[in-house]
């Protein structure tokens, strides 16, 4: 046991495991405080202290939230956030895969070019130009729709880079014997290059769903009906204007739909979360 | 950086880019350069038509104390949001590399607050510091401390750095976990071995081995607190009180959208976009550097 040298054990152990243990609780404490906030009545939150242990309105409250929500019913605008999510996601992999196979496998005048007008769009975040992307969506007559909550924020390169990357280390011998045999370029796309992608999509698949699922000023500027918000978005709009006391139970079980399928995906899928992670900042 | 086999042709590569080229030209070139152009022009009161002001807009925000202050404000915010969360993110992932059994496990519940998103995390720490309900600012005033986020300006910073590196922390701990178990456990014993203690060899050998982890987080955190955390803004604060909160992101929304200053708004989108472009230099430079390790 090497190991013995370094490791601590007895009481070391037993402080090491404190000093984590206090730490999760504090990631966990608010969470926790608005799992029992969207359990309980509204009296119960407007006279503090609030309890800190859950109630028995689990299903009045979750049941209010989806069915009628405070300006939209919840059920609505989770399956917005789904559509949202989903398009980016798929879109994003999608065109990302065709022009990566493109700019790798093929030689063709202005590949340089269209390298760099990609690359380019590594740099700016949605966030810095919303004015006028906001003037093209409205331009468009896509305010309201889910194509204009998708297609802007699929306009960026980071999936791209990935697998011109992973291209990149995909050995050329491949791609020599399946010319040799006669295959077609689209033929060796979807019969070698696509199923060696699998991880690597998936992975991407992942950090890109949380990635869209948790967009919020898109959503904000762009979808002024109700029916049409996100999920995310839509928990601030459900807030009364003034003095008005919020409709807290409702607003927290909001609050815990919004962030359970994220949290789904990442702890189901660790592994290729953790993957994803670390390729997409590498 | 090339590759060796290449199929010939132009016309399928060029319509495989297509989709990529008129989305990006679209939604993304033709917007950049709106605002580059905007950025130039002050729009009448009834916006029927657009005044050439040159850098007039620039030579504005700069002398704008509002402006420099929302710089100021969004420096302040960003090293603490970093700090906050790297250094709690390093605690614990040094605690955790010290264990032989379980650090998976540590793992497993420390990172789903990544799927948070900023503007529920917003929601979540508004609600627990509320002045009304909230039960954090109940039990801080039991002991005598009159919490106020709403008026009092450094409360209102303090609650939005804390609510944006809530969630950031499970995102740092991640890298810091893995840059340390990466560290060889030989050179640690042998420095256990020559009789350095814990703090001795963390501040010796440790920390100097994970540096190529913490710059990266550095940069990435910052840009994380530039650009990101408006939903925690917005939520929380709003910017307030008197702009105590205001980031540089968030001045571009309120000025845009709220004001309907297009000129401004889009100068700002500028100059952001050349904060962004030195941000991502800096971080490709050091990865450049860390594929010649």
């Amino acid at each position: 046991m090497a190991d013995g040298m370094v490791e601590k054990r007895g009481v070391g152990l037993w402080f090491t495991h404190l000093g984590l243990i206090i730490g999760v609780l504090i990631i966990f404490f608010p969470i926790w405080l608005a799992f029992v906030a969207s359990t309980v009545t509204q009296p119960e939150i407007v006279r503090p202290p609030m309890p800190l242990w859950p109630g028995d309105q689990f299903f009045e409250n979750y049941r209010k939230a989806l069915v009628s929500g405070i300006n939209a019913p919840v059920a609505k605008m989770l399956f917005n956030s789904f559509v949202m999510a989903m398009g980016i996601a798929l879109g994003k992999i999608v065109i990302s895969l065709l022009s990566a196979f493109a700019i790798v496998y093929f030689k063709f005048p202005g590949r340089r070019l269209f390298f760099w007008l990609i690359f380019l769009t590594l740099m700016l975040p949605v966030e810095v130009r919303i004015v006028p992307t906001y003037e093209v969506v409205a331009g468009f007559g896509m305010l309201n729709s889910y194509s204009g909550l998708i297609f802007p924020l699929i306009a960026s390169a980071t999936a791209t880079f990935l697998f011109r990357q992973f291209f990149m280390t995909v050995p050329d011998e491949l791609a020599e014997a399946a010319r040799v045999d006669g295959a077609r370029p689209m033929r060796f796309f979807w019969d070698i290059l696509l199923p060696m992608s699998r991880t690597n999509i998936a992975a991407l698949f992942v950090i890109l769903f949380i990635y869209g699922w948790n967009q919020y000023l898109w959503p904000l500027l762009i979808t002024t009906d109700p029916s049409m918000n996100t999920i995310v978005m839509g928990i601030k709009q459900m807030f009364p204007s003034g003095d008005d006391i919020a409709d807290w139970p409702v607003i927290m079980a909001t609050s815990i739909l919004a962030m359970l399928p994220p949290i789904i995906v990442v702890i189901s899928m660790q592994k290729l979360f953790i993957r994803g992670l670390v390729d997409s900042e590498k | 950086m090339e590759k060796r086999v290449t199929f010939k042709g132009w016309l399928l590569p060029l319509c495989l880019l297509l989709p990529q080229v008129v989305i990006t030209a679209v939604f993304f070139f033709y917007p950049a350069g709106q605002a580059i152009y905007q950025s130039l022009f002050i729009p009448d009161p009834f916006g029927l038509s657009m005044r050439f002001v040159g850098l007039g807009n620039f030579e504005y925000l700069l002398g704008d104390p509002y402006y420099r202050a929302s710089f100021l404000t969004t420096a302040i915010f960003s090293g603490l949001v970093t700090v906050v969360s790297m250094g709690m993110a390093l605690y614990l992932a040094v605690l955790a590399d010290r264990l032989i059994k379980g650090s998976g496990t540590y793992r497993t519940l420390l990172i789903w607050p990544y799927a948070v998103a900023p503007a529920v995390a917003g929601v979540l720490w508004l609600f627990m510091f509320n002045t009304r309900v909230g039960v954090v600012s109940w039990y801080l005033g039991i002991l005598g401390y009159d919490w106020n986020h709403v008026l009092n300006e450094t409360e209102a910073m303090g609650l939005v750095v804390v609510a944006s590196s809530w969630g950031r922390v499970s995102y740092n701990f991640l890298f810091f976990l893995a840059g340390l178990q990466a560290i060889p456990k030989s050179v640690i014993e042998a420095a256990a071995i020559d009789g350095a203690h814990f703090w001795t060899r963390f501040r010796t050998i440790v920390f100097p081995l994970l540096s190529p982890t913490t710059f990266f987080l550095l940069v990435v955190n910052i840009v994380y607190a530039f650009f990101e955390t408006f939903g925690v803004i917005h939520t929380i604060t709003s910017g307030g009180p008197q702009q105590a909160t205001t980031i540089l992101v968030y001045k571009v929304y309120s000025d845009g959208f709220v004001g309907q200053d297009l000129g401004s708004s889009a100068a700002q989108s500028v100059i952001l976009l050349i904060v962004v472009g030195i941000l991502t230099i800096v971080q490709f430079k050091f990865i450049e550097r860390r594929v010649h390790y």
